[in-house]
């Protein structure tokens, strides 16, 4: 085990992974965190805490984690490189790890000029393959970053990455996981997912490089909540694919949500099939209290409980 | 070559607002080429500037030059006569043209007249576009001649993140996302086993701006 968290072991056991997503409150409002948290606990192994999404300020991933281990739930801490230079990275990782935060995300992070802070200066003293590198080096050497330098105490982190099969250059997504994998990651989030055939081409070519036996894919899924959102998104989010007949299923559905969640749980059916698919994570973004039913409906409980 | 563009008027007459005799100094190198400070716009700058001060009875008289290099001592040094004439300098050089003058005239306030944007080239006429950060330690042998420093928006050194898309950048979507032309480019030059090891982080503390004031020293060329 490398960090020992509850993620970890039903991977490292072959089952078949969920976790959640919940963003922080703008704020200090610790029941915002706590009303979200009830929705997801017992539905998800663990639950991602966002690092300042799209650059809104938030309260800190850090502390949210925290929260949540407190409230029973385990956190997927992530971490983007947008906000911190390596001292602060460094120095965070000490923080959360001692905190008891045993998952953590690595990634660059949404551009600052999306949030409520376009006048500040982002950081990127590292990328999102340098962070992984920094953690695995921290963890398996017990060393600061390219330095001699030995940490008091141990860091324990299961290490995670995102992944986004639906940006370009298409070849070279897999040429760019593969350098994940080479940089220490353990488990991979992919955006989310509903241009199923390219997604299946992508897993093909994960495959043909043998990188599932390597990393643990965990397969992105959000549900619809209406033909607005979907419009919306296949125009406006770079990086997301929503094919035309998808966004037609759910304009013309009677009851849009509905048709939204079953089409996300027949997503889940499919994505479990693919050889190399570990998990499946939920972004059910202000939504949360679908994730019950989601899982519910895809036969994913109750959640294994491992030693 | 160094790209600038000039401030708005306002601000230009907000800044000169004391003063009643000024020396306008454009450059004849970097801001010329870039239509910002050249002796041309020196020209439009100063009627224009007459213009708006004589509408609010506050006349202005300026003294227009155009040293071929506002950043070389020797044609700073030739300002010299007029500048003693004069109350202030508007500079239409770029940060570095006017830090000379101030090297060189410690009594006068010197005012830049541009906004120095970056190390650019051109385009197309008219059209300039960043391509270099003066970072200290040229990568761009790794990454097909294309640099993710000044051309990638978060400076990826392992690119591109999920936000390109056909091509282009999510931040500016008039703008070529980096990463692609970087695999484009060692695609068609058959070395794309280039982006198969990871780029190590930057030594930004070290080689960079970050490492405190830059300075080169060629001993063989000292006097």
């Amino acid at each position: 085990m490398k960090a020992g968290s509850n993620l970890e072991k039903i991977l490292s056991k072959g089952l078949f992974a969920v976790t959640g997503e919940l963003g922080p409150p703008k704020g200090n409002d610790v029941s915002v965190v706590k009303r979200k948290a009830d929705l997801l606990k017992g539905y998800v192994d663990a639950v991602n805490v966002t690092d300042n999404q799209t650059a809104i300020v938030r309260m800190s991933s850090i502390a949210t984690s925290s929260l949540l281990i407190q409230m029973g739930i385990e956190p997927v801490m992530q971490m983007t490189t947008r906000d911190r230079n390596r001292i602060a990275i460094q120095s965070d990782i000490f923080g959360a790890t001692a905190l008891g935060i045993k998952n953590m995300l690595c990634l660059t992070g949404d551009h600052h000029t999306f949030g409520n802070q376009v006048d500040s200066k982002n950081v990127h003293d590292l990328d999102s393959i340098q962070l992984i590198d920094c953690v695995r080096t921290m963890r398996d050497e017990g060393t600061l970053l390219g330095g001699e330098e030995k940490i008091e105490g141990k860091i324990q982190l299961f290490i995670g990455a995102a992944e986004n099969p639906f940006a370009d250059p298409f070849e070279f997504r897999v040429v760019r996981l593969a350098k994940k994998v080479r940089a220490g990651v353990d488990f991979i989030q992919t955006q989310c997912i509903y241009d199923m055939k390219r997604f299946k081409e992508w897993m093909k070519m994960v495959r043909d490089r043998g990188l599932h036996e390597k990393v643990h894919i965990l397969a992105g899924v959000t549900p619809l909540k209406s033909g607005g959102m979907a419009r919306y998104m296949a125009k406006n989010v770079s990086g997301i694919i929503i094919p035309e007949e998808i966004i037609d299923r759910i304009v013309k559905a009677k009851k849009p949500a509905e048709e939204g969640i079953k089409l996300c749980v027949e997503q889940i059916q499919e994505l479990r099939e693919i050889e190399g698919v570990h998990g499946v994570h939920i972004m059910a973004i202000e939504w949360e209290q679908m994730v019950s039913q989601i899982t519910e409906m895809a036969g994913l409980l109750p959640r294994p409980k491992v030693e | 070559m160094i790209k600038a563009e000039q401030k708005p008027m306002e601000e230009i007459l907000k800044a000169i607002d004391p003063y009643k005799k000024i020396l306008l100094s454009g450059c004849g190198a970097c801001v010329t080429v870039c239509h910002a400070g050249g002796e041309k716009e020196v020209g439009l700058l100063a009627s224009a500037l007459r213009m708006a001060r004589k509408k609010i009875g506050k006349p202005l008289e300026i003294l227009e030059a155009t040293p071929a290099r506002q950043c070389e001592p020797e044609y700073a040094q030739d300002l010299s006569e007029l500048i003693e004439k004069v109350e202030a300098v508007l500079s239409l050089a770029c940060g570095v043209g006017v830090q000379t003058l101030v090297r060189y005239f410690p009594k006068i306030p010197v005012l830049p007249g541009v906004n120095t944007t970056f190390l650019g080239e051109t385009l197309s006429h008219g059209v300039w576009e960043e391509r270099c950060q003066a970072c200290g330690n040229c990568i761009l042998e790794k990454t097909g001649g294309i640099c993710p420093i000044s051309r990638c928006a978060k400076q990826l050194l392992n690119g591109p993140c999920g936000g390109s898309s056909k091509g282009k950048c999510e931040i500016k979507k008039e703008a070529d996302c980096a990463w692609q032309l970087i695999y484009d480019r060692l695609s068609s030059l058959g070395q794309l086993y280039k982006l198969e090891e990871m780029i190590p982080a930057k030594r930004w503390g070290v080689e960079s701006r970050d490492s405190g004031l830059r300075r080169i020293i060629r001993e063989d060329l000292k006097i």
